[in-house]
């Protein structure tokens, strides 16, 4: 067998396993919709009016806000699940047939590609949801179906991008409480740019943080193909940044994988 | 040569920190064997079979297992070995059955092969039953089971088993020796660790003692126990009147005064059993209680190092 065909079929068998336990043991998965559900509902029924009367102009009230609030609650949601996936790959490596896995002769990235695609796979359906409950409760995006599909394609990679870097994380980690901690900034990141007020708003040191972080982007985009406000090379920036971290945790990822387990 | 020995090593190091774990070991398995690298906790067994395995590097040395150098060729060793290690390594979030499924996937058996290889390994190992119940309520003998079927889906040459039978009850003990008697009657060469002398001498062809990451000593399990002396017998006596008229009678014994009890070296026999008690009849001596010791790893360890096992504070009182 070729190395690419043995790579696909090794890392298929992997994702069927990591599905399995996803299905056995949905907590994760739960966790994924839950969180951002949750946070929906707060911002668009406690918040909503104030921080929508807040925001003056064509957005006013919380039936504006939630149009406002929904693709920070996407990123939230895709955060908390890179929280997820750093803690089952951490806890997953603790296990013995980790070590089996190591003395046979498969390929050797199989394991991390089945975690990131078997969690890909959780976050997406998500995520979905997400979208759902926020559409029940009067999110109105004036997306087209082109806009959709560049919405599902830059959520889809930013999903991988993140889903790399929190195996990485939980390769890093070594137990199941630093694997927790470590992707704590991400869910952080949407409050700290456009994801719940304008960035136009924060003091001058957080603003220049809020405005050059990666998740505003990622938003400003989002909201541009869902409501139709304008984009700007926003764009490119969010698409550069996926790119970019998918990249880099991939390599990060790997090399921690293929580092000695004794030293 | 045509037989190239399954697994060659010459100058093995390895360390962790300070701590030097492997000190230049050198090992022959001829193929088809069954090896045994005995040695008590904290020996460096462990760390020999997961470098053997490639599951981690090694400082120094070499090592050729199955033909292939390890460093440079690890796939290749993963190719030809099985490996039950010493701590489960199956998936607990999966059935028995799907373990072993998982297994064949990854030995690209296909299908309907996969399949027929989960069947017959889980009926001979009588996990049939238990198939599809999660890993995690097996007990301690079925995982030992599941695990060593696990590591044997793809065939394997060479296999290596981390104390396979630590933990285990008798009857599942004797069990898992029969597994290993039938691999190697399949041709398969076994590489077993082991803390017990009667385990080893049971299996072996060949034993290797590790104490402290050397060798002590290497050879059939009789050139062994040859240099072993230390079966003995233990008589103990109700006052100290009856053990010192058996002292006195018996010669080369050793007797401690606290425990009212003799030490008399021994073979174990029965005939030299009969003459120890005629004689002690004849001079109307009565024994509470006779109790006979073959050699043990102590004894072994003893008679090999001129130093107990490390983790045991079993040393015999003069
Ligand atoms: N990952 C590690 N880091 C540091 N020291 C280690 C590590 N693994 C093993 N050691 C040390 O190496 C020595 C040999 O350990 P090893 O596990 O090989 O022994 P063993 O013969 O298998 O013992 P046991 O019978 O208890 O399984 C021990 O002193 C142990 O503390
Ligand atoms: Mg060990």
């Amino acid at each position: 067998m070729s190395t690419i065909t043995l790579a696909l079929t090794d890392s298929a068998t992997m994702l069927r396993r990591n599905l399995r336990h996803a299905v056995r043991y949905p907590s994760v998965t739960m966790i994924v919709a839950g969180i951002p559900v949750i946070f929906l509902l707060l911002f668009v029924y406690v918040f909503g009016d104030t921080l929508g009367a807040g925001l003056g102009g064509p957005v006013a009230g919380s039936d504006d806000y939630v149009n406002y609030v929904a693709p920070g609650i996407l990123l939230l949601g895709v955060a908390g699940a890179a929280q997820g996936t750093a803690i089952s790959v951490a806890m997953d490596m603790n296990e013995g047939i980790i070590a089996r896995f190591r003395t046979m002769a498969i390929s050797r990235a199989s394991v991390l590609t089945g975690h990131v695609l078997g969690s890909m796979v959780q976050t997406i359906v998500g995520i979905a949801v997400v979208v759902g409950v926020a559409l029940l409760v009067g999110f109105r995006p004036t997306a087209g179906p082109l806009e959709w599909l560049a919405v599902i394609g830059l959520l889809t990679l930013l999903i991988f991008a993140l889903t790399w870097l929190s195996v990485a994380l939980g390769l890093v980690a070594r137990n199941v409480e630093s694997a927790s901690n470590l992707p704590m900034p991400l869910i952080l990141l949407p409050f700290l740019g456009s994801g719940f007020v304008p960035t136009d708003s924060m003091a001058t040191g957080l603003r220049w943080f809020a405005e050059y972080q990666p998740f505003t982007p990622i938003m400003e985009t989002l909201r541009g193909l869902l409501l139709g406000t304008s984009i700007g090379n926003d764009g490119v920036v969010a698409v550069g940044w996926c790119v970019g971290i998918a990249l880099v945790s991939y390599l990060w990822a790997k090399k921690l994988y293929n580092r000695d387990p004794s030293r | 040569m045509t037989s190239e020995a399954a697994i060659a090593v010459t100058g093995l190091r390895k360390s962790y920190g300070d701590h030097l774990v492997l000190d230049g070991i050198d090992l022959d398995v001829t193929t088809g064997t069954i090896f045994s690298l005995l040695g008590p906790n904290g020996a460096g067994k462990t760390t020999a079979v997961q470098i053997l395995s490639t599951l981690i590097g090694a400082d120094a040395g070499d090592v050729r297992v199955a033909g292939h150098d390890l460093a440079r060729e690890p796939d290749a060793v993963r190719a030809a070995i099985g490996v039950t290690g010493q701590f489960s390594a199956v998936d607990n979030l999966l059935t028995g059955e799907e373990n072993l499924i998982l297994m064949a996937d990854l030995h690209h058996l296909g299908k309907r092969e996969g399949r027929r290889k989960t069947a017959e390994l889980l009926e001979r190992f009588d996990l049939a039953d238990a198939a599809r119940k999660p890993a995690t309520t097996y007990s301690g003998g079925m995982r030992r089971r599941l695990d060593l079927a696990m590591g044997l889906v793809g065939d394997p040459a060479i296999v290596f088993l981390d104390e396979p039978t630590t933990g285990l009850d008798p009857r599942a003990r004797h069990t898992m020796w029969q597994i290993v008697r039938d691999l190697v009657a399949g041709g398969v060469t076994i590489f077993l660790t082991t803390q017990y002398l009667d385990e080893a001498d049971e299996l072996a062809d060949r034993i290797a003692v590790l104490d402290q990451g050397r060798l002590v000593a290497e050879g059939t399990p009789e050139q062994l126990k040859r240099r072993v002396p230390g079966g003995h017998l233990r008589l103990r006596f109700a006052d100290a009147r009856g053990l010192e008229s058996a002292t006195q009678t018996l010669g080369h014994a050793t007797g401690d005064d606290d425990a009212l009890t003799l030490k008399v070296p021994s073979d174990g026999s029965l005939r030299s059993l009969k003459a120890l008690l005629d004689r002690l009849d004849d001079e109307s001596i009565e024994v509470e209680e006779l109790t006979v010791h073959t050699p043990d790893l102590d004894d072994v360890f003893f008679a090999l190092t001129g130093h107990p096992t490390a983790d045991e504070e079993k040393v015999t009182v003069r």
